[in-house]
Protein backbone atom coordinates (compact mmCIF):
# COMPACT_ATOMS: atom_id res chain seq x y z
CA UNK A 1 0.00 0.00 0.00
CA UNK A 2 1.08 3.86 -0.77
CA UNK A 3 1.54 6.55 1.29
CA UNK A 4 -1.66 8.40 0.15
CA UNK A 5 -4.17 8.34 2.95
CA UNK A 6 -0.93 8.40 5.20
CA UNK A 7 -1.54 11.61 6.58
CA UNK A 8 -5.41 10.93 7.16
CA UNK A 9 -4.79 7.39 8.64
CA UNK A 10 -2.45 9.65 11.38
CA UNK A 11 -5.40 11.92 12.50
CA UNK A 12 -6.84 9.59 15.40
CA UNK A 13 -10.55 9.85 14.66
CA UNK A 14 -10.24 8.34 11.00
CA UNK A 15 -7.01 6.49 11.68
CA UNK A 16 -6.77 3.21 9.59
CA UNK A 17 -10.22 1.62 10.67
CA UNK A 18 -12.00 5.26 9.49
CA UNK A 19 -10.09 4.87 6.12
CA UNK A 20 -11.56 1.45 5.65
CA UNK A 21 -14.87 2.63 6.38
CA UNK A 22 -14.56 5.49 3.93
CA UNK A 23 -13.02 2.59 1.35
CA UNK A 24 -16.67 0.97 1.57
CA UNK A 25 -19.03 3.88 1.22
CA UNK A 26 -21.10 5.34 -1.88
CA UNK A 27 -21.52 8.99 -1.65
CA UNK A 28 -24.09 10.71 -4.10
CA UNK A 29 -23.69 14.47 -5.18
CA UNK A 30 -26.57 16.24 -6.34
CA UNK A 31 -25.33 19.48 -8.23
CA UNK A 32 -21.61 19.88 -9.78
CA UNK A 33 -21.34 23.25 -9.57
CA UNK A 34 -19.36 25.40 -7.17
CA UNK A 35 -20.43 23.41 -3.49
CA UNK A 36 -20.25 20.30 -5.92
CA UNK A 37 -17.15 20.15 -7.32
CA UNK A 38 -15.19 21.15 -3.75
CA UNK A 39 -16.92 18.37 -2.14
CA UNK A 40 -16.10 16.00 -5.07
CA UNK A 41 -12.88 16.59 -4.58
CA UNK A 42 -12.37 16.39 -0.86
CA UNK A 43 -13.82 12.87 -0.89
CA UNK A 44 -12.26 11.79 -3.94
CA UNK A 45 -8.93 12.99 -2.50
CA UNK A 46 -10.07 11.39 0.85
CA UNK A 47 -10.93 7.84 -0.71
CA UNK A 48 -14.58 7.61 -0.84
CA UNK A 49 -15.42 4.03 -2.30
CA UNK A 50 -17.81 5.37 -4.81
CA UNK A 51 -19.31 8.77 -5.97
CA UNK A 52 -21.91 9.37 -8.40
CA UNK A 53 -22.50 12.96 -8.86
CA UNK A 54 -25.42 14.45 -10.88
CA UNK A 55 -25.76 17.15 -12.88
CA UNK A 56 -28.48 18.87 -15.29
CA UNK A 57 -25.70 21.63 -16.94
CA UNK A 58 -22.60 22.24 -18.68
CA UNK A 59 -19.49 24.21 -18.11
CA UNK A 60 -19.63 27.95 -18.83
CA UNK A 61 -17.69 30.52 -18.35
CA UNK A 62 -19.03 32.38 -15.43
CA UNK A 63 -18.66 28.62 -14.03
CA UNK A 64 -14.61 28.87 -13.53
CA UNK A 65 -13.99 31.56 -10.94
CA UNK A 66 -14.97 29.08 -8.64
CA UNK A 67 -16.49 25.80 -9.47
CA UNK A 68 -12.79 24.32 -9.28
CA UNK A 69 -12.48 20.94 -11.36
CA UNK A 70 -13.60 23.01 -14.41
CA UNK A 71 -11.24 24.54 -16.79
CA UNK A 72 -11.07 26.53 -19.83
CA UNK A 73 -11.26 23.69 -22.33
CA UNK A 74 -14.92 22.37 -20.64
CA UNK A 75 -15.74 25.98 -20.90
CA UNK A 76 -15.31 25.84 -24.74
CA UNK A 77 -16.38 22.63 -25.43
CA UNK A 78 -19.42 23.02 -23.63
CA UNK A 79 -18.92 20.03 -21.12
CA UNK A 80 -21.62 18.50 -19.31
CA UNK A 81 -20.50 19.25 -16.19
CA UNK A 82 -21.23 15.92 -14.81
CA UNK A 83 -18.93 14.83 -17.29
CA UNK A 84 -15.80 17.33 -17.27
CA UNK A 85 -16.28 16.94 -13.30
CA UNK A 86 -16.06 12.96 -13.66
CA UNK A 87 -12.85 13.22 -15.73
CA UNK A 88 -10.94 15.83 -13.47
CA UNK A 89 -11.84 13.12 -10.50
CA UNK A 90 -10.58 10.51 -12.19
CA UNK A 91 -7.36 12.13 -12.75
CA UNK A 92 -7.17 12.75 -9.35
CA UNK A 93 -7.66 9.48 -7.44
CA UNK A 94 -8.55 6.38 -10.25
CA UNK A 95 -9.09 4.31 -6.93
CA UNK A 96 -12.32 5.64 -6.77
CA UNK A 97 -15.24 4.82 -8.52
CA UNK A 98 -17.03 7.76 -10.00
CA UNK A 99 -20.28 7.71 -11.52
CA UNK A 100 -20.94 10.73 -14.35
CA UNK A 101 -24.64 11.40 -14.24
CA UNK A 102 -26.05 13.89 -16.82
CA UNK A 103 -29.54 14.20 -15.44
CA UNK A 104 -31.91 17.21 -14.01
CA UNK A 105 -32.29 15.41 -11.21
CA UNK A 106 -36.57 15.04 -10.35
CA UNK A 107 -38.55 12.14 -8.12
CA UNK A 108 -38.00 9.41 -10.51
CA UNK A 109 -34.14 10.29 -10.84
CA UNK A 110 -34.23 10.68 -7.12
CA UNK A 111 -35.10 7.07 -6.59
CA UNK A 112 -32.88 5.32 -8.70
CA UNK A 113 -29.96 7.47 -7.66
CA UNK A 114 -30.16 6.79 -4.41
CA UNK A 115 -30.09 3.04 -4.78
CA UNK A 116 -27.02 2.34 -2.33
CA UNK A 117 -26.26 4.96 -1.40
CA UNK A 118 -25.06 5.98 2.06
CA UNK A 119 -24.95 9.99 2.08
CA UNK A 120 -26.40 12.47 0.06
CA UNK A 121 -24.53 16.07 -0.27
CA UNK A 122 -26.59 19.31 -1.64
CA UNK A 123 -25.22 21.26 -4.13
CA UNK A 124 -28.02 22.34 -6.05
CA UNK A 125 -29.00 25.55 -6.59
CA UNK A 126 -33.06 26.07 -5.82
CA UNK A 127 -34.74 24.65 -2.67
CA UNK A 128 -37.23 22.60 -5.19
CA UNK A 129 -34.77 19.94 -5.71
CA UNK A 130 -33.33 20.21 -1.46
CA UNK A 131 -36.98 19.50 -0.81
CA UNK A 132 -36.83 16.46 -2.90
CA UNK A 133 -33.66 15.56 -1.25
CA UNK A 134 -34.89 16.21 1.74
CA UNK A 135 -38.15 13.56 1.19
CA UNK A 136 -35.82 10.96 -0.25
CA UNK A 137 -33.59 11.13 3.11
CA UNK A 138 -36.06 10.74 5.47
CA UNK A 139 -37.50 8.02 3.46
CA UNK A 140 -35.01 5.80 2.75
CA UNK A 141 -33.01 6.89 6.18
CA UNK A 142 -30.22 8.38 4.39
CA UNK A 143 -28.77 11.44 6.09
CA UNK A 144 -27.59 14.48 4.16
CA UNK A 145 -25.63 17.62 4.13
CA UNK A 146 -27.41 21.14 3.14
CA UNK A 147 -25.00 23.40 1.70
CA UNK A 148 -26.09 27.27 0.94
CA UNK A 149 -24.26 30.06 -0.35
CA UNK A 150 -24.41 33.78 -1.81
CA UNK A 151 -21.94 36.65 -2.00
CA UNK A 152 -19.82 35.83 1.14
CA UNK A 153 -22.27 34.51 3.14
CA UNK A 154 -23.13 30.80 3.54
CA UNK A 155 -25.01 28.03 6.12
CA UNK A 156 -24.60 24.34 6.71
CA UNK A 157 -26.48 22.01 8.18
CA UNK A 158 -26.55 18.22 9.02
CA UNK A 159 -29.73 16.15 8.23
CA UNK A 160 -29.97 12.91 10.13
CA UNK A 161 -33.12 11.08 9.87
CA UNK A 162 -34.52 9.90 13.10
CA UNK A 163 -32.21 12.22 14.96
CA UNK A 164 -32.32 15.91 13.87
CA UNK A 165 -35.02 18.00 12.25
CA UNK A 166 -35.77 17.80 8.85
CA UNK A 167 -35.61 21.06 6.18
CA UNK A 168 -39.23 20.93 6.14
CA UNK A 169 -39.33 21.58 9.66
CA UNK A 170 -36.49 24.24 9.34
CA UNK A 171 -38.13 25.99 6.78
CA UNK A 172 -42.23 26.82 6.80
CA UNK A 173 -42.25 28.18 3.06
CA UNK A 174 -40.32 29.00 0.07
CA UNK A 175 -37.97 31.88 -0.01
CA UNK A 176 -39.62 34.14 -2.26
CA UNK A 177 -37.30 35.23 -5.29
CA UNK A 178 -34.49 34.88 -2.63
CA UNK A 179 -31.27 36.41 -3.75
CA UNK A 180 -29.12 34.18 -6.17
CA UNK A 181 -25.48 33.93 -7.08
CA UNK A 182 -26.50 34.98 -10.60
CA UNK A 183 -28.04 38.30 -9.20
CA UNK A 184 -26.13 38.82 -6.19
CA UNK A 185 -22.49 37.02 -7.30
CA UNK A 186 -20.63 35.16 -4.73
CA UNK A 187 -16.94 34.72 -3.91
CA UNK A 188 -14.91 31.46 -3.66
CA UNK A 189 -13.68 31.79 -0.12
CA UNK A 190 -17.93 31.73 1.05
CA UNK A 191 -18.08 28.23 -1.46
CA UNK A 192 -14.87 26.67 0.22
CA UNK A 193 -15.86 28.02 3.37
CA UNK A 194 -19.47 25.92 3.14
CA UNK A 195 -17.72 23.54 1.27
CA UNK A 196 -15.32 22.74 4.50
CA UNK A 197 -18.41 22.11 6.95
CA UNK A 198 -19.87 19.94 4.05
CA UNK A 199 -16.97 17.23 3.71
CA UNK A 200 -16.20 17.51 7.18
CA UNK A 201 -19.48 16.28 8.05
CA UNK A 202 -19.45 13.84 5.38
CA UNK A 203 -16.55 12.33 6.09
CA UNK A 204 -17.40 11.85 9.81
CA UNK A 205 -20.61 10.09 8.45
CA UNK A 206 -18.48 8.38 6.41
CA UNK A 207 -15.79 6.45 8.83
CA UNK A 208 -18.73 6.29 11.28
CA UNK A 209 -17.43 9.21 13.96
CA UNK A 210 -21.33 9.93 14.18
CA UNK A 211 -20.85 11.40 17.74
CA UNK A 212 -18.03 13.86 16.26
CA UNK A 213 -20.88 15.35 14.19
CA UNK A 214 -21.52 19.57 14.94
CA UNK A 215 -25.22 19.34 15.40
CA UNK A 216 -26.10 22.72 14.83
CA UNK A 217 -26.75 24.91 12.01
CA UNK A 218 -23.65 26.88 10.96
CA UNK A 219 -23.88 30.02 9.35
CA UNK A 220 -21.37 32.49 8.27
CA UNK A 221 -20.15 35.46 6.54
CA UNK A 222 -16.50 35.63 5.50
CA UNK A 223 -16.77 39.47 4.34
CA UNK A 224 -18.68 40.98 7.43
CA UNK A 225 -16.43 38.59 9.74
CA UNK A 226 -19.72 36.86 11.12
CA UNK A 227 -19.93 33.52 12.34
CA UNK A 228 -23.07 31.51 14.43
CA UNK A 229 -24.26 27.90 15.59
CA UNK A 230 -27.04 27.58 16.23
CA UNK A 231 -28.95 24.50 17.94
CA UNK A 232 -32.25 24.06 16.17
CA UNK A 233 -33.34 20.41 17.74
CA UNK A 234 -36.12 22.08 19.17
CA UNK A 235 -38.08 22.91 15.33
CA UNK A 236 -37.91 19.03 15.07
CA UNK A 237 -42.12 19.06 14.34
CA UNK A 238 -43.56 16.03 15.70
CA UNK A 239 -46.29 16.51 13.01
CA UNK A 240 -44.46 17.18 10.11
CA UNK A 241 -45.19 16.09 6.59
CA UNK A 242 -41.74 14.83 5.74
CA UNK A 243 -40.34 13.14 9.37
CA UNK A 244 -43.50 13.41 11.62
CA UNK A 245 -45.16 10.11 12.84
CA UNK A 246 -47.13 9.97 10.20
CA UNK A 247 -44.91 10.86 6.86
CA UNK A 248 -46.45 11.40 3.20
CA UNK A 249 -43.43 12.79 1.50
CA UNK A 250 -44.89 15.50 -0.13
CA UNK A 251 -42.62 16.21 -2.45
CA UNK A 252 -42.34 13.03 -3.70
CA UNK A 253 -45.88 13.20 -4.92
CA UNK A 254 -45.50 13.65 -8.99
CA UNK A 255 -48.35 16.44 -8.50
CA UNK A 256 -45.84 18.78 -6.97
CA UNK A 257 -43.23 18.09 -10.13
CA UNK A 258 -42.44 21.16 -12.17
CA UNK A 259 -41.91 20.67 -16.16
CA UNK A 260 -40.44 24.36 -17.08
CA UNK A 261 -38.20 26.39 -14.54
CA UNK A 262 -36.28 29.43 -14.93
CA UNK A 263 -32.72 28.57 -13.22
CA UNK A 264 -31.04 30.39 -10.83
CA UNK A 265 -31.77 33.95 -12.66
CA UNK A 266 -30.06 33.73 -15.47
CA UNK A 267 -32.19 34.56 -18.20
CA UNK A 268 -32.07 30.67 -18.89
CA UNK A 269 -35.64 28.33 -19.11
CA UNK A 270 -35.46 24.42 -18.79
CA UNK A 271 -37.46 22.25 -20.34
CA UNK A 272 -38.38 18.87 -19.25
CA UNK A 273 -40.74 16.93 -21.42
CA UNK A 274 -42.99 14.87 -19.06
CA UNK A 275 -41.64 11.56 -20.57
CA UNK A 276 -37.73 11.94 -20.81
CA UNK A 277 -36.04 10.14 -23.65
CA UNK A 278 -32.96 10.28 -25.46
CA UNK A 279 -32.83 12.44 -28.35
CA UNK A 280 -31.27 11.38 -31.51
CA UNK A 281 -28.77 13.90 -31.53
CA UNK A 282 -27.21 13.34 -34.86
CA UNK A 283 -30.66 13.51 -36.78
CA UNK A 284 -31.48 16.14 -34.98
CA UNK A 285 -28.63 18.13 -36.15
CA UNK A 286 -29.16 17.15 -39.78
CA UNK A 287 -32.45 18.21 -39.60
CA UNK A 288 -31.51 21.64 -37.93
CA UNK A 289 -28.55 22.02 -40.58
CA UNK A 290 -30.84 21.64 -43.59
CA UNK A 291 -33.32 24.47 -42.23
CA UNK A 292 -29.98 26.76 -42.72
CA UNK A 293 -28.75 26.37 -38.93
CA UNK A 294 -25.88 27.06 -37.50
CA UNK A 295 -25.58 23.89 -35.03
CA UNK A 296 -22.67 23.46 -32.47
CA UNK A 297 -22.44 19.91 -30.82
CA UNK A 298 -20.67 17.39 -28.65
CA UNK A 299 -21.41 13.71 -27.81
CA UNK A 300 -23.86 14.89 -24.91
CA UNK A 301 -25.31 18.08 -26.48
CA UNK A 302 -25.80 20.33 -29.09
CA UNK A 303 -26.84 23.76 -29.12
CA UNK A 304 -27.78 26.46 -31.89
CA UNK A 305 -28.47 30.01 -31.78
CA UNK A 306 -32.01 31.74 -33.01
CA UNK A 307 -32.27 35.86 -33.08
CA UNK A 308 -31.37 36.10 -29.24
CA UNK A 309 -31.69 32.94 -27.93
CA UNK A 310 -29.49 30.16 -27.79
CA UNK A 311 -31.02 26.44 -27.23
CA UNK A 312 -29.55 23.80 -26.19
CA UNK A 313 -30.73 20.45 -26.20
CA UNK A 314 -29.31 17.77 -24.17
CA UNK A 315 -29.52 13.65 -25.52
CA UNK A 316 -31.90 12.87 -22.68
CA UNK A 317 -34.70 15.39 -23.95
CA UNK A 318 -33.69 18.18 -21.44
CA UNK A 319 -33.87 21.49 -23.41
CA UNK A 320 -32.20 24.49 -21.98
CA UNK A 321 -32.62 27.82 -23.71
CA UNK A 322 -30.84 30.72 -22.96
CA UNK A 323 -31.43 34.52 -23.16
CA UNK A 324 -35.20 34.30 -23.12
CA UNK A 325 -36.95 36.61 -20.54
CA UNK A 326 -40.25 34.56 -19.66
CA UNK A 327 -41.04 30.57 -20.03
CA UNK A 328 -44.06 31.18 -22.60
CA UNK A 329 -40.79 32.23 -25.27
CA UNK A 330 -38.89 29.41 -24.56
CA UNK A 331 -42.15 27.07 -24.95
CA UNK A 332 -42.71 28.59 -28.44
CA UNK A 333 -39.37 28.30 -29.64
CA UNK A 334 -39.17 24.55 -28.16
CA UNK A 335 -42.08 24.16 -30.54
CA UNK A 336 -40.84 25.46 -33.39
CA UNK A 337 -38.26 23.60 -33.72
CA UNK A 338 -38.05 20.65 -31.56
CA UNK A 339 -42.02 19.62 -31.79
CA UNK B 1 -31.05 49.88 22.49
CA UNK B 2 -28.34 47.75 22.65
CA UNK B 3 -28.07 44.58 21.45
CA UNK B 4 -25.34 42.07 19.92
CA UNK B 5 -26.61 40.32 17.05
CA UNK B 6 -24.26 37.63 15.12
CA UNK B 7 -21.93 38.53 17.32
CA UNK B 8 -21.71 42.10 16.53
CA UNK B 9 -22.76 44.82 18.92
CA UNK B 10 -25.03 47.63 17.68
CA UNK B 11 -27.43 50.00 18.63
CA UNK B 12 -30.90 49.82 17.29
CA UNK B 13 -33.38 52.56 16.59
CA UNK B 14 -36.23 53.01 19.49
CA UNK B 15 -38.92 51.80 16.68
CA UNK B 16 -37.11 48.70 16.31
CA UNK B 17 -38.19 47.26 18.98
CA UNK B 18 -39.92 43.41 18.35
CA UNK B 19 -38.05 40.07 16.38
CA UNK B 20 -40.44 41.07 13.24
CA UNK B 21 -39.23 44.91 13.21
CA UNK B 22 -36.09 43.67 13.61
CA UNK B 23 -36.27 41.90 10.26
CA UNK B 24 -38.00 44.20 8.57
CA UNK B 25 -34.68 46.46 9.92
CA UNK B 26 -32.75 44.39 8.06
CA UNK B 27 -34.67 43.58 4.97
CA UNK B 28 -35.39 39.85 6.16
CA UNK B 29 -39.06 39.95 6.64
CA UNK B 30 -39.35 38.52 3.06
CA UNK B 31 -36.61 36.01 3.77
CA UNK B 32 -37.09 31.98 5.38
CA UNK B 33 -34.99 33.03 8.80
CA UNK B 34 -34.33 30.71 12.09
CA UNK B 35 -34.03 33.52 14.79
CA UNK B 36 -32.22 32.61 18.05
CA UNK B 37 -32.71 34.73 20.95
CA UNK B 38 -30.36 34.49 24.08
CA UNK B 39 -29.82 30.66 23.05
CA UNK B 40 -33.62 30.24 22.41
CA UNK B 41 -35.12 29.27 19.44
CA UNK B 42 -38.15 31.51 18.61
CA UNK B 43 -41.37 30.00 17.26
CA UNK B 44 -41.85 31.53 13.87
CA UNK B 45 -45.21 32.67 14.98
CA UNK B 46 -43.60 34.23 18.31
CA UNK B 47 -41.74 36.74 15.99
CA UNK B 48 -44.10 39.78 16.21
CA UNK B 49 -44.95 39.74 19.43
CA UNK B 50 -41.36 38.96 21.21
CA UNK B 51 -40.33 42.23 22.10
CA UNK B 52 -36.31 43.01 22.50
CA UNK B 53 -34.62 44.17 25.64
CA UNK B 54 -31.66 45.68 25.88
CA UNK B 55 -28.67 43.46 25.96
CA UNK B 56 -30.51 41.05 24.33
CA UNK B 57 -27.94 38.18 22.49
CA UNK B 58 -29.49 37.74 18.69
CA UNK B 59 -28.31 35.13 16.07
CA UNK B 60 -29.73 36.07 12.74
CA UNK B 61 -29.83 32.59 10.12
CA UNK B 62 -31.23 33.13 7.03
CA UNK B 63 -31.87 30.23 4.18
CA UNK B 64 -30.27 30.78 0.79
CA UNK B 65 -30.45 28.67 -2.13
CA UNK B 66 -27.27 29.21 -3.73
CA UNK B 67 -24.58 26.34 -4.65
ZN1 LIG C 1 -39.52 17.42 9.39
Amino acid sequence: MNERYSRQMLFPPIGKEGQKKLREKHALIVGAGALGAANAETLTRAGVGKLTIADRDYVEWSNLQRQQLYCEGDAVRKTPKAIAAANRLKAINSEVEVIARIMDVGIQEIEELIEGVDLIIDSTDNFDIRFLVNDISQKHRIPWIYGGCVGSYGLSYTFLPGVSPCLNCLMDKLPLGGTTCDTAGVIQPAIQMVAAHQSAEALKILAEDFESLRGTLVSFDVWKNHFSSVNVSSLKNPHCLTCGANPVYPFLDYRNQTKTALLCGRDTVQIRPSALQDVDVAYLEKSLVSQGINVESNPYLLSFKINQARVVVFKDGRVLVHGVRDILQAKNLYHRFLG
Amino acid sequence: MNVVINGDAMVLPETVNSVSRLLEHFNLEQKVVIVELNQHILDKSMHAETILTDGDRIEIVHFVGGG
